[in-house]
């Protein structure tokens, strides 16, 4: 019935010395007996530890200053640094943008609130290029995520948790509850002959929002559930120009009708939450203006999570935990690359060639003993890294968000398979070129290199660095270390420098994967043709 | 009589092995290929660079000269393979033994591959340089690089210093790596190092919390600091002023020439 028959002349061989398995346990053999190997390894693993200590040390930095306002301060600071704008929290302890104006009043208990919006215009500052000007120019326009419409908040002050329904610059009318959450209704913008209706219901700590072309036939559009609602809330008419790449330079203005509040009503207070100073960045007052029916609302500021270059605290990415990385990767692709390198310097190669004739398997078999010893160098480090990394960023009050277990496991897990496979990279490359050295630059020019020019002289104008290094090269992985998220409904810069990637964690490890696979393909073309 | 004419004076001793390790230099092909290589992979990715580079108006805040020789990151891994071959050659294919039993004085015999390294590097750096210049000065004017702009002219005496202080720091690095190589006797772990020394100082001074920490690193690293030798613009901004970066550099060289130079004198090659 098997296949597995042995040929007439040869000598009895046994199957295990057939098999893959037997292979790579030869090849496990070589590489935990050759000293240098087994140490670089270690050195991996300790490098990319230590380096915790130096990515999450947030001494002498803006964050050590005291005093201010800040509630990030660590003891024994340097001081003599800038001092740093605190980020207000929402729930969750998410940094939060939480400055607009508000129109408001407090109610107690459930209840609804619906209002007609006729018109939504705005203020955008107008930069021409070329402009030296101190004063920017101002224009009317929206952005296309300036907002204006219902808010139902615990109170008024920054972070409070929220529930609003709204009209927006270009993306129709939204809900959007406790900075995070983002559920479109109807489409189109606002006009005079095309006017909104919006309707907040409240039920307890539920909040339910609806929107309506005509105030009669109403459709739901989301349910937000605000854990711990206090009986009495604000609740009101709201203004935001929104943030555009960390800049409240623009104002939106609502012009509401048909006010309805099944509360009693006890009179409209205006409030720019978050006040109007340069430490909220809002630096206009908003207004309020009302008329026989009519309210209009101005304000600038934005209600959304602080991301990308809106965030101004002094918080880091939890990435800053794994900067090891870079320092653990050259051990591991040295030891990779020499791995074949090695034996075709010392003509050992050719021993190997005859123990195991069929060479694709035994390039395999390295593959797997290479690709195996990074992956657990690196998620033995990384877990080790967030381990010494997460408290001490969390200590001194300077992790920029929270982080998750499922996300910190895809870090770790992550900078395993970065290793891993960076390792194949270079255990192929060294394969393709047969000679140590050139083999270990290359591999560090495509890994590490395309990461730095992205920090260093490939930005340009505003710091604004091009996305192609970190889409195409392998440097792409570094996404499995991304800790810090990106939200569609906030136009901000998401810079490396601050942790961010153009591609998504997994997608970003692909692009490795698929220069390892290239690779390998090419090694083993050529191992199979070339002479040993 | 006869002994003092068989033991050559000093001098004679050096012209001898400067002509062996020229003769070895020239006679490989590999040096010539990867000193090539510099010279492409300088000047093609500085062109690439100031393709890609735009200044739309006064404020861009860019340096010519560092966009130009934005190649310099790719060129030194190049050339500092090719120093640590240069040595490391030697003990990969046993060479070493021959090559000291024929020049004993082991130092001499760094010395002259030291020196017969330095000048075809020197004419190679100096040509991915003014490739990368010249490629620079056709290409950048046409992306808002001009007067208007505040980059009155891109061949001043401050751009002629840049040049000189690339051609200087590329021609280091490759001393660096043969000296690195000499003292751990194997390429690809001494290139590793050599790579880890250049590319790991700016990364992780970018990316360290502690402001203090960043910049400590970004003078004693040897890339940050050969970068300093580069600027033309913000000079009163960089952490070291350009002949201090240098300096720098040549520091990190001559101890690991050093270094080479000790381990070779003390161990069995």
């Amino acid at each position: 019935m098997t296949t597995e028959t042995v040929t007439p002349h040869r000598s009895p061989v046994t199957p295990e010395r057939e098999s893959f398995w037997h292979l790579v346990h030869a090849e496990w053999t070589k590489f935990r007996t050759v000293r240098g190997w087994v140490i670089a390894a270690g050195v991996t693993i300790a490098g990319i530890t230590a380096f915790a200590f130096l990515g999450a040390d947030v001494s002498g930095g803006c964050a050590a200053t005291s005093g201010t306002s800040s509630a990030t301060s660590t003891s024994g600071g340097t001081g003599g640094a800038a001092a740093c704008p605190a980020q207000p929290t929402g729930p969750g302890g998410v940094p939060v943008i939480d400055a607009f104006y508000f129109a408001h009043q407090p109610v107690t208990g459930n209840g609804t609130i619906a209002v007609q919006v006729t018109s939504l215009t705005g203020q955008v500052p107008a930069a021409p290029a070329g402009s030296t000007l101190d004063e920017p120019q101002i224009g009317s326009g929206l952005q296309p995520w300036s907002k204006a419409g219902i808010l139902i908040k615990e109170n008024t002050s920054q972070g409070s948790a929220y529930a609003a329904m709204m009209a927006t610059g270009s993306n129709g009318v939204r809900m959007q509850w406790d900075y995070l959450n983002d559920t479109p209704g109807l489409t189109g913008s606002v006009s005079a002959s095309a006017p909104r209706w919006l309707r907040l219901v409240r039920d307890g700590g539920t909040i339910t929002g609806y929107d309506s072309t005509d105030g009669t036939h109403w459709t739901l559009v989301g349910t937000a559930t605000l854990p711990g609602l206090t009986a009495t809330v604000q609740a009101g008419l709201f203004a935001a120009g929104s943030s555009v790449n960390g800049d409240f330079g623009a104002m939106a203005t609502g012009v509401f009708r048909h006010i309805g509040l099944s509360w009693p009503a006890t009179g409209w207070t205006g409030t720019n939450v978050g006040g109007v100073n340069l430490n909220s960045g809002v630096t206009v007052p908003g207004t309020l203006r009302q008329s026989a029916g009519t309210i209009a609302v101005a304000g600038y500021g934005d209600i959304s999570p602080a991301a990308g270059n809106a965030y101004s605290g002094s918080g880091q990415s939890l990435q800053r935990a794994l900067i090891g990385t870079f320092f653990g990767l050259i051990p591991l692709i040295v030891v990779a690359a020499m791995f074949i390198t090695a034996e075709y310097r010392r003509g050992l190669i050719r021993v190997s060639l005859t123990a195991a004739p069929r060479r694709g398997r035994l390039l395999a078999a390295k593959a797997v003993v290479i690709g195996a010893a990074g992956f657990v160098a690196g998620l033995v480090a990384a877990a080790l890294a967030l381990a010494v990394g997460t408290p001490l960023l969390r200590r001194a009050g300077s992790l920029e968000w929270p982080v998750s277990l499922p996300t910190e496991a895809r870090m770790a897990v992550g900078t395993g398979a970065l290793l891993a496979v960076a390792a194949v990279l270079a255990l192929a490359i060294g394969t393709i070129v047969r000679r140590s050295a050139p083999a270990v630059a290359i591999v560090i020019g495509v890994v590490l290199v395309p990461y730095l020019l992205v920090l260093g002289p490939l930005q340009g104008a505003n710091g604004e660095a091009p996305r192609w290094p970190l889409l195409i090269t392998p440097a792409a992985a570094l996404s499995v270390q991304q800790a810090v998220p990106r939200f569609y409904q906030l136009i901000a810069v998401y810079r490396p420098n601050a942790g961010y990637y153009p591609l998504a964690p997994w997608a970003g490890l692909a692009v490795e994967c698929a220069w390892a696979a290239a690779a390998m393909a090419l090694a083993f073309f050529l191992l199979r043709r070339r002479d040993a | 009589m006869s002994l003092t004419a068989r033991v050559a004076p000093p001098h004679y001793l050096l012209g001898q092995a400067l002509h062996a390790e020229w003769t070895k230099f020239r006679t490989v092909l590999g040096p010539s290929w990867l000193l090539a290589g510099v010279v492409a992979l300088t000047a093609a990715v500085g062109a690439a660079a100031a393709s890609a580079a735009q200044c739309p108006s006064a404020a861009c805040d860019m340096d010519p000269a560092k966009v130009s020789f934005t190649g310099i990151y790719l060129g030194q891994a190049v050339i500092a393979v090719a120093g640590a071959l240069a040595v490391g050659n030697e003990y990969s294919t046993g060479m070493i033994k021959l090559s000291l039993t024929a020049m004993p004085r082991r130092l001499t015999w760094l010395f002259a591959k030291a020196a017969v390294l330095t000048a075809p590097a020197l004419i190679a750096s100096a040509l991915a340089v003014a490739g990368s210049a010249l490629a620079g000065r056709l290409i950048l004017p046409g992306h808002g690089f001009i007067p208007a702009h505040g980059y009155a002219s891109l061949t001043s005496v401050t751009d002629l210093r840049a040049a000189v202080g690339a051609v200087l720091y590329l021609t280091l690095i490759a001393l660096l790596s043969l000296g690195v190589a000499a003292a751990v006797r194997d390429s690809a772990a001494a290139i590793g190092l050599v790579l880890g020394l250049l590319y790991l100082f700016p990364l992780v001074a970018s990316l360290v919390s502690n402001a203090t920490l960043s910049r400590r690193l970004q003078q004693i690293g040897p890339l940050p600091a050969g970068l300093d030798a580069q600027a033309t613009t913000g000079l009163n901004s960089l952490s070291l002023t350009p002949w201090q970066g240098l300096g720098v550099v040549a520091l990190w060289t001559a101890g690991a020439l050093l270094l080479g130079a000790l381990a070779l004198k003390s161990r069995e090659a």
